[in-house]
């Protein structure tokens, strides 16, 4: 019993992680169609920013700004000039172009920081908390709360950025139809930018929030991302709820998998689960279009 | 014809290589093994992505079981080498199959992110059953050169010619294949695979068979890369092993059997030379990484600036009957008039012959099209 509270409570905290990457990556797909397999090492490469700031003598804080922002600016830096010369060509090609820009960025970093893993500071403390002899495991610490509570944070804001402000409602619109939306005036290739902007600070966040548990180190992000890209498979790479939801699921049923069964074992076990969803759900759990092609 | 012409190209360049090896001392004769074992995972997945449509992005898993497979078999069941390397092969196009079957029902993204996935997930197998495959060292095991070559006869030499030959069966497999039905099927699957459907090809059965061929290329590939190191660790697998063979992938030129040559070469020769200019200019500590940036670097400048690779611009400069260069411009020349006026499709149709690149591009254009939002609003 009490293993199965930290199982689950630790999965819900992991799974968060995993909304946040599949969040960013709904955003980045649903402006442009382009599906950024750099997200991970994007994330990874801030999080080393901020290790930078915090090694310098700066606050935690000002490290957690700093990687946030300099997520954001990554995102939009990408987009322009990365992922906006592959528009009008084969899907195929922009696939190639952002998995260049994974192994690029992978690259620098290992050049730059080198490739030895390093310890990362997290905001609070990772010590789980007990109710009474009942210890609640890793997944109750404030560090977790901390994670829980700023993902859906990002996801509340997100929703009313879309729902309730111009901007968002013209970005709705570029992504529903980009001619349709030009044609009524809004500047697409702004709305794409943007979009990329936020889900480069979506992975940041990610990054920040994780990292304290992976270590850091050029490829630390890798498995990180695959889960993600799993959460927003499921649920259905279109929809912001949907990529949440997914990752809860998947975060939940991982921590039961790598419990219960084989610590090593969580991505083979995502692999399985990607397969599965894509095989008998093609359409993920949430998604808002009727058909696709998987 | 076509299969004298092949085994004609094959016995000289067989001799040729065998030739070759006995000049060159132990390290060369070590890249040479490496180069021709690079080579048959990179023409395996070259027949995946350009011949038959479908993407991989972790096709070091295949490496990884092919590499472990010739360990063991090696190690406990002693089986001679040529048989352990059939059975490696074998043993990946299994994987490949279960792989190909789940990846016969995805497309574009969905399958590149299922792929890295296994990339990233196999090597944690090794860990997870320390007893079996050795954890983090990893197996160590020993193969001998054969008597009748004599005492002396260095191991290095032994392991240029095995992976040589192994090549140039494969490449003479693979290209007869490319030129027979089942490689006419897979473009026709690759060009349109509704139209394929249609004229009553088995679509999701010709998927999987190029997974369980290209799967198998590149377990041969992974079981050879073992036998001339003498081990196999879950570090030797790792997601940059993948990038590096869709990087001579898209250098040598997609589809294209002879840029899967090129493109093994330059993935072989061309690392070591930076990592050792960077060591040489005060770069040492990130030295390594070098060649990743390199590769990063090549598959996007490749993919914007010319897709067609290596081989590509060859053809353009003997200008060959270049169906490539023709094919190229052909191909973009539709692809914008099918961006501006998707009735145009049909004219596409009408010319399905063309090359590896050109047809994928058409395909993936098709698939574009498809996956826009709505059929006539594509931008």
């Amino acid at each position: 019993m009490q293993e199965f509270v930290e199982f689950t409570l630790g999965g819900i905290t992991d799974g968060l992680i995993y909304a946040a990457i599949g969040l960013s990556l709904v955003l980045g797909w649903r402006g442009t169609r382009v599906l950024n397999f750099a997200q991970g090492g994007m994330a990874m490469f801030t999080s080393y920013i901020a290790l930078i700031v915090v090694d310098a003598g700066g606050s935690y804080w000002l490290g957690f700004v700093v990687a946030l922002a300099s997520g954001l600016l990554l995102g939009a830096v990408v987009e322009r000039v990365v992922v906006r010369p592959t528009a009008g060509k084969p899907p195929f090609n922009n696939l190639i172009v952002t998995i260049g820009l994974l192994i690029l960025i992978e690259g620098v970093a290992g050049i730059i920081y080198g490739s030895k893993n390093r310890s990362f500071p997290a905001a609070y403390s990772i010590v789980g908390a007990k109710v009474g002899n009942f210890a609640l495991g890793p997944g109750s610490s404030p560090s977790a709360i901390f994670t829980a509570a700023s993902v859906l944070a990002v996801a509340l804001l997100l929703a009313a950025l879309f729902r309730f402000t111009p901007v968002g409602l013209r970005m709705r619109a570029s992504a529903f139809s980009g001619t349709v939306a030009q044609l009524m005036g809004v500047r697409v290739g702004r709305m794409t930018t943007l979009g990329w902007a936020l889900a480069g600070l979506i992975g940041a966040l990610a990054g920040m929030l994780v990292t304290p548990q992976t270590f850091l180190y050029p490829n630390s992000m890798d498995s990180i991302f695959v889960l993600g890209f799993t959460a927003a498979v499921i649920g259905g790479l279109d929809s912001p709820v949907g990529a949440i939801v997914g990752g809860l699921l998947l975060g939940v049923l991982l921590n039961y998998v790598t419990g219960y069964v084989g610590s090593n074992l969580p991505e083979l076990a995502g692999l399985a689960i990607l397969v599965l969803v894509l095989m008998f759900r093609p359409t993920g759990l949430f998604t808002s279009t009727a058909t696709r092609q998987v | 014809m076509t299969l004298a012409r092949h085994v004609g190209i094959a016995i000289i360049a067989t001799v040729v290589l065998l030739a070759l090896s006995s000049k060159l001392d132990s390290f060369r004769q070590y890249q040479l093994a490496q180069v021709a074992a690079t080579v048959i995972a990179v023409a395996g997945l070259t027949v995946l992505i350009g011949i038959s449509g479908q993407i991989s992005i972790g096709h070091g898993a295949f490496m990884f079981i092919g590499g472990y497979a010739t360990a063991l078999i090696v190690m406990h069941l002693k089986w001679p080498l040529a048989a352990a390397i059939l059975a490696s092969g074998l043993v990946a196009g299994v994987a490949g199959a279960i792989m190909g079957v789940a990846a016969a029902r995805l497309r574009g993204p969905y399958l590149a992110g299922a792929t890295l996935m296994l990339a990233v997930a196999l090597p944690a197998v090794a860990f997870q059953w320390q007893g079996v495959f050795g954890g983090d060292q990893g197996l160590d095991f020993t193969v001998s050169t054969p008597g009748f070559l004599g005492a002396s006869f260095q191991l290095t030499e032994w392991d240029a010619w095995v992976c040589c030959l192994s090549a140039v069966i494969v490449l003479v497999l693979l290209a007869n294949a490319l030129r027979s039905r089942v490689g006419r099927n897979w473009r026709a699957v690759r060009d349109n695979d509704t139209a394929a459907a249609l004229a009553g090809l088995n679509v999701a059965k010709l998927r999987v068979r190029a997974f369980i061929v290209s799967a198998a290329c590149a377990g041969i590939s992974g079981s050879l890369l073992a036998v001339t190191m003498l081990n196999v660790t879950p570090g030797a697998f790792t997601l940059a092993l993948s990038i590096q063979l869709l990087t001579a992938v898209v250098l040598g030129g997609v589809g294209s059997l002879a840029g899967a040559i090129w493109g093994g070469i330059i993935l072989v020769l061309v690392p070591p030379f930076l990592t050792n200019f960077a060591n040489s200019h005060g770069f040492s500590a990130g030295s390594a990484s070098v060649p990743i940036v390199g590769y990063g670097l090549v598959l996007i400048v490749v993919m914007l600036v010319f897709p067609a690779g290596i081989q590509g611009g060859i053809r353009r400069l003997l200008g060959l009957a270049g169906p490539t260069a023709a094919g190229q411009v052909n191909a973009l020349g539709r692809r914008w008039q099918l961006a501006r006026n998707p009735a145009g499709r049909g004219a596409a149709a009408e010319n399905p012959g063309g090359r590896a690149e050109a047809g994928y591009q058409i395909a993936a254009s098709e698939a574009a099209a498809n996956d826009g939002v709505t059929e006539e609003g594509t931008p």
